[in-house]
């Protein structure tokens, strides 16, 4: 899974059956800090996730197909999590 | 899933069985600013996507679940065409 915010909504009128009736969000990989890293990935959402929330990305295909509760599909990156926090530790502390 | 554009259609007539039928483009994926991001690659479409058009790929293991017979040798398929994406750019 991936850190990840979101950065825009999708629009798609002509889509594969899989896709149908979901709401597609553009998210960008983020950094430890919070730094956005370029990497953009386009993705389900099943948590009501809207832009600028950071999120938890799965990019996985049979998971996906179990978050989504069917069969497997042309699916594989779904929003799994909205992130209230993360809590980080340095090596130090970890020593 | 990445966000593509179409750079054109590749013509292949002879292929495998399990792709007759189907087309074949030829894709640039693009970042968040629409510039150029990684290698252009082939794609099987399901969405009679035009050259120049901006699209939505799935690779790997799930690009080949897009046909209905999920055996086949698809490692990118076109998903769906994007219209427009509403606050996109930071």
């Amino acid at each position: 899974m991936k850190i990840a915010r979101v950065v825009g909504n999708v629009l798609a009128t002509v889509k594969h059956p899989a896709l149908a009736a979901q709401r597609l969000l553009l998210v960008e990989d983020e950094g430890p800090d919070g730094t956005l890293e370029g990497k953009a990935r386009l993705a389900l959402d099943r948590v009501d996730a809207g832009e600028g929330d950071r999120v938890l990305v799965l990019d996985e295909g049979n998971g996906a197909a179990q978050v989504l509760s069917r069969a497997r599909g042309p699916v594989r990156t779904v929003i799994v999590g909205v992130i209230d926090e993360v809590e980080s530790f340095t090596a130090q502390d970890i020593r | 899933m990445q966000h593509a554009r179409v750079l054109g259609a590749v013509v292949a007539t002879r292929k495998v069985a399990a792709w007759h039928g189907r087309r074949l483009v030829w894709v640039q994926p693009i970042d968040l600013d629409g510039r150029p991001a990684g290698r252009k690659l082939v794609a099987l479409d399901t969405v009679s996507a035009a050259t120049g058009q901006d699209v939505f790929l799935v690779r790997g293991r799930e690009a080949a679940e897009a046909l209905p017979d999920a055996f086949n040798p698809a490692d990118a398929t076109i998903v769906a065409l994007v219209d427009r994406i509403e606050g996109a750019g930071r």
